[in-house]
């Protein structure tokens, strides 16, 4: 549905994107991950067609951005960084607009408007104007108008910012039941969102993709991937030599400050499970009390810190 | 994937899809429910009409004169658009950037000059009602005397294409900046050269110093020159011209203003 090829956008001297490529298809919900000023935001306008490129091409639903904009945009459903809405207006009018601009009228852009405010819970407000909303109300009509049209394709610039838990929830349960018909790009801080929302992730640094794939392969990434997390009531002077004395350990470590227990490395990753079975039959041989044992999933923050660090370290 | 996309109720629709002047309208709508929904209209409206009342009446005297015509009605006109045009115009484009709202409206499936010309019409429409509102001046003058009604109906024209004419420029300013303070200055400025280059006060000055043929080349560019004629009821097509020419070319250089900063 999407396909982005070979991306760039210089502002002067400034690479913003430095050459992305990547495809979106129909049933997955793509998360786009990086610090602040990656150039998520600016990807996403390019994709939506509101700059255009230095370099490079977007293809959405077979148009180019660029040579066929409208047919383009037709398709695609575009939720702005802070959600801008038009102050003055009403909830309703506000949506009504944007349906009209979108080709719906008459039976089909209530019926449009309706359903959009149902979806996002906004009939309480629909009356009001959009500046007298809370920040969560605004946010979500603007959610709105992005899905008015019922878009095959849904940009997202941070969907879930400012929303309280709830709101949260609800907008990523959403996210989740369109992912299964449409493309979707959203971009996020959070996350443990992209482990509950996306099918696939890639993070950007710099302008450029330093990770892409699914939740759980990134994961991998994570250098306590694998490793198995062992906790004892007892002591623990001798129980550190003992373990390590396993033939499947390659090292012990203490975990970070404020957690309790070892971290015990395999040497093959692979071997997580076997790992956790021979800590088990030794504590019950030591007739140790084994309070905690799991493999490590590693954790997406771990990778998201270690690919990105220390770039921007450098650029500090 | 081309194949797969034509099945899809979403392309269907787009291809049902209304017009530019539909678009235009849409635009248009919500920019005019904008200014009656808040007072910005109401002030501006009121505000036109009582300025425009006090200079015929007072300032002009057009009781004294006991001539039967509008003149001192339009004479204040381009001085009194100077500074209300621009209070219309500067927040078109400032606020759409500030309020981030820009990016919704310029990723609809509609182009840029639908939404320029969109808003461009609707605040014309709030000016032409201003102006259209002064209507008890010419139902007075009719009752005090015989007026022509031909060159009123000039006057009242070259009026509307004169505030046209600001409002284009103050188009253009507002695309400029997200500050609409600056926009409004702006736009002051470059209005009070169109008119000062035709003012026969400082064309006189400027006369003395440099040629003739200069001066005359210059003040051809002044809106004072302009509705000079269509005020005394000359309906020459070249003032219509050259007002709706300034009109197109401010719009085009705002649209060009608008692809720029998103050009980066």
């Amino acid at each position: 549905m999407i396909r982005v090829q070979d991306l760039k956008k210089f502002f002067g001297p400034m690479k913003a994107v430095d050459g992305l490529s990547f495809t979106v298809d129909k049933g997955e919900v793509l998360g786009f991950l990086g610090p602040n000023g990656a150039g998520k935001s600016t990807t996403m306008r390019m994709i939506t067609g509101f700059i255009p490129p230095t370099e490079g091409s977007v293809i959405v639903g077979g148009f180019d951005v660029v040579e066929e904009p409208l047919r383009a945009k037709a398709l695609i459903g575009y939720l702005p960084e802070n959600a801008p809405a038009y102050a003055e207006m009403s909830v309703k009018n506000f949506l009504s607009f944007v349906a009209e601009l979108r080709g719906l009228r008459g039976q089909a852009k209530k019926a449009a408007v309706e359903r959009v405010i149902e979806m996002c819970f906004l009939g309480s407000v629909a009356h009001q104007s959009v500046d007298t909303l809370s920040k969560g109300y605004k946010h979500r009509t603007c959610f709105a108008q992005s899905i008015i049209h019922d878009p095959q394709v849904l940009i997202m610039d941070e969907p879930t910012e400012g929303l309280d838990p709830n709101q949260k929830h609800e907008v990523r349960t959403i996210i989740r039941r369109m992912g299964e018909t449409k493309a979707i790009i959203f971009s996020t801080h959070i996350l443990e969102e992209v482990e509950a929302v996306c099918s696939r992730a890639i993070i950007i640094d710099r302008g450029r993709i330093v990770a892409n794939g699914t939740p759980v392969e990134l994961k991998q990434r994570s250098q306590q991937a694998g490793a198995v997390r062992v906790r004892f009531a007892d002591g623990d002077a001798t129980i550190a030599e003992k373990l390590s004395r396993l033939e499947l350990v390659e090292r012990i470590v203490r975990p970070d400050e404020g957690e309790s227990g070892l971290r015990v490395f395999p040497k093959n990753r692979a071997a997580a499970g076997e790992l956790a079975r021979s800590i088990g039959d030794l504590a019950a041989r030591e007739c140790w009390t084994l309070e905690e044992l799991h493999t490590e999933e590693g954790r997406l923050d771990d990778v998201f810190r270690n690919i990105t660090l220390p770039d921007t370290r450098q650029t500090v | 994937m081309s194949e797969a996309v034509l099945t899809q109720p979403a392309v269907e629709k787009a291809s049902r899809s209304p017009g530019a002047v539909a678009h235009i309208w849409t635009i248009a709508k919500r920019e005019l429910a904008g200014y009656f929904g808040s007072p910005i209209a109401y002030v501006f409206i009121v505000i036109f009409l009582l300025l425009s009342g006090f200079f015929t009446f007072m300032v002009a005297g057009f009781f004294d004169r006991g001539e039967a015509n509008l003149e001192t009605f339009f004479l204040w006109h381009p001085w009194l658009y100077l500074f209300l045009v621009p209070a219309i115009g500067m927040r078109m484009w400032s606020e759409e950037r500030r309020m981030g709202t820009i990016e919704l409206l310029l990723t609809m499936p509609i182009t840029p000059w639908q939404a320029i010309v969109g808003k461009f019409l609707a605040s014309w429409l709030v000016l032409g009602l201003a102006l259209a509102l002064t209507f008890p001046v010419v139902i007075t003058v009719n009752y005090l005397g015989n007026p022509d009604n031909g060159v009123i109906l000039a006057g009242y024209i070259g009026s509307f294409l004169l505030a046209g004419t600001y409002l284009s420029i103050s188009a253009m300013t507002s695309a400029l900046t997200r500050n609409q303070v600056i926009s409004f200055i702006l736009s002051v400025v470059i209005c009070l050269f169109l008119v000062l280059v035709g003012y026969p006060p400082v064309t006189n000055l400027l006369v003395e110093w440099a040629s003739p043929w200069l001066v005359q080349a210059v003040s051809a560019f002044s809106v004072m020159t302009h509705f000079e004629g269509l005020r005394r009821g000359v309906l020459d097509s070249r003032d219509i011209v050259y007002f709706l020419s300034v009109i197109g070319f401010s719009l085009f250089t705002t649209s060009v203003i608008l692809r720029s900063h998103r050009a980066g």
